[in-house]
């Protein structure tokens, strides 16, 4: 028996078929995966995403802890509430995990990270934190809900009181507040528009039935795999992980090497990398044909050869895509290049991710 | 729990088998199968005319997390393949025993008697 989220008796008494993520005993889907990416997609469902790891980072130092653990910049972080998406390296700029903090006070950080790593993680920020002094606490008696698609928002407001209500609908994209007791956000893993609630555990049960009496889907981590595909997100131990860094795993982008001065863990690494340029690089793939790409699979190309790391079935496109790491040569969007799908060479198209967002097709399909 | 009709045999890789009684037989995935695999969504059946051995791949069944190999259930040659599922490959989850059949086969006799009985292959579901 794996770990469990305050809701797994919940998850089984409504249907859900159990699978082990990460050590932990969490639904793939309620019945059909394809049926919940829809509803995401078109109008709203909720997640349990309560095996992630979230972590209140406090202290006078807090600023600089986090200056110096993360490789994106929290100093990009000016109005409360507002929230960053980072790495977090070693030395040697390997990934040892992908996050999201937010800045909730000038002494206090809010950072959530991936369930199969979040022990590690702490042990890792807690020998970073000594000379900070700051205050590292495991916020495990929170449960936390991921309300997502275009109508997820309404939904969730007219649960709240009045007033939390408005401040939840006038939250910018990537900013959260503390609302009657929850932490709710408005970020995701799915391309769409939505929330992120944070809430104690007891109370979470009575959210998702509320928002399941709303005609909310109820969705599993299935559905939110091929989402977070289709926006073309990573995903920690499949398309990167210790034994990769950001500028080959198309998240050059959440890396701030401004200022120079910042000396973040795995900046000299990583300046060496910049200074060769990376000899290879994470993309898209689209496939055409009737095969379905997956993870592993050998990518063939004049430039060498490159792997799957992430691939599924498109529910929005219907058709293959995914995310591959390929030699620098080869990674040009336009590009064709072959996929090993099961002993056979199919000819797949290199493109630039997300391949959905907000419902909308992001790829040229002919 | 999943559904195993009592007048199908099945065979321990999740096939089930019909008999129509003038040496011809139907054969599908269980929905115990079709439920583990999740949606489908492409179905490659195999060409009418091959011949197949019992245990033979013939067929792949992928669903939105995996492919699958199906293995012919006993040992014959193919007289028609369900051209629906090019098209709708759902029909597996919605009715596996049903309008999700995969093939019809021409039985050539062997291994017929290793073929599980509804109540053995509930076990071995249910087992695994």
């Amino acid at each position: 028996m794996g770990r469990r989220t305050p809701l797994h008796d919940l998850h089984v008494a409504q249907g859900a078929r159990i699978v082990d993520f990460g050590g932990w005993d969490m639904p793939v889907n309620y019945g059909s995966q394809i049926e919940e990416h829809h509803a995401v997609r078109r109008a709203a469902g909720v997640f349990d995403v309560s095996h992630m790891g979230v972590v209140d980072v406090r202290g006078p130092r807090a600023r600089d802890f986090l200056q110096r653990l993360l490789a994106n910049d929290v100093a990009r972080l000016t109005r409360p509430g507002k929230a960053l998406y980072s790495c977090m390296l070693r030395e040697d700029a390997g990934i040892l995990d992908d996050l999201i903090v937010y800045f909730l006070d000038p002494q206090w950080y809010r950072v959530v990270v991936n369930a199969g790593t979040r022990a590690a993680d702490l042990a890792w920020m807690r020998t970073q934190a000594a000379p900070f002094a700051v205050e590292l606490t495991e916020r495990a008696e929170l449960a936390m809900l991921a309300v997502q698609g275009p109508a997820a928002r309404a939904h969730l407001a007219a649960l709240l009181a009045p007033p939390d209500a408005q401040a939840a609908l006038a939250l910018p994209a990537f900013c959260g507040a503390a609302l009657g007791g929850w932490f709710v956000a408005r970020t995701g893993y799915t391309g769409e528009d939505g929330f992120e609630v944070m809430l104690p555990a007891g109370e979470a049960a009575a959210l998702w039935n509320a928002l399941r009496a709303r005609g909310v889907a109820p969705c599993g981590l299935g559905a939110r795999d091929t989402l977070r595909l289709e926006a073309g997100m990573d995903l920690y131990g499949s398309d990167m992980d210790a034994s990769t860094h950001p500028l080959e795993s198309n998240l050059a982008w959440t890396v701030a090497f401004e200022p120079a001065g910042r000396d973040f863990i795995g900046r000299a690494a990583l300046e060496a990398v910049r200074a060769a340029g990376s000899a290879r690089l994470l993309t898209g793939l689209l496939l055409g044909e009737r095969a379905v790409m997956r993870s592993h699979q050998r990518v063939v190309s004049t430039a060498g050869e490159g792997v799957v790391t992430s691939g599924t079935f498109s529910p929005t496109l219907a058709r293959s895509i995914a995310l591959a790491r390929l030699p620098a040569a080869a990674a040009t969007p336009g590009a064709t290049v072959q996929v090993d799908v099961r002993g056979k060479l199919w000819p797949a198209r290199v493109v630039n991710p997300p391949f959905v967002r907000h419902g909308q097709a992001q790829v040229d399909l002919e | 729990m999943s559904n195993v009709p009592a007048d199908l045999k099945y065979a321990r890789s999740h096939e089930w088998v019909r008999s129509r009684g003038d040496g011809l037989v139907e054969v599908g995935i269980s929905d115990h199968a079709q439920h583990a695999l999740g949606d489908l969504v492409f179905v490659e059946v195999p060409t009418v005319g091959r011949t197949l051995q019992q245990g033979e791949a013939c067929a792949v069944v992928e669903s939105v997390k995996a492919a699958s190999d199906v293995y012919a259930p006993v040992g014959g040659t193919v007289v028609a393949v369900n051209e629906a599922l090019a098209q709708a490959p759902e029909l597996v989850n919605q009715d596996p025993y049903g309008k999700g059949w995969l093939m019809r086969l021409k039985v050539d006799g062997a291994g017929a008697g290793e073929l599980l009985d509804a109540a053995a292959y509930t076990a071995l579901a249910d087992a695994g």
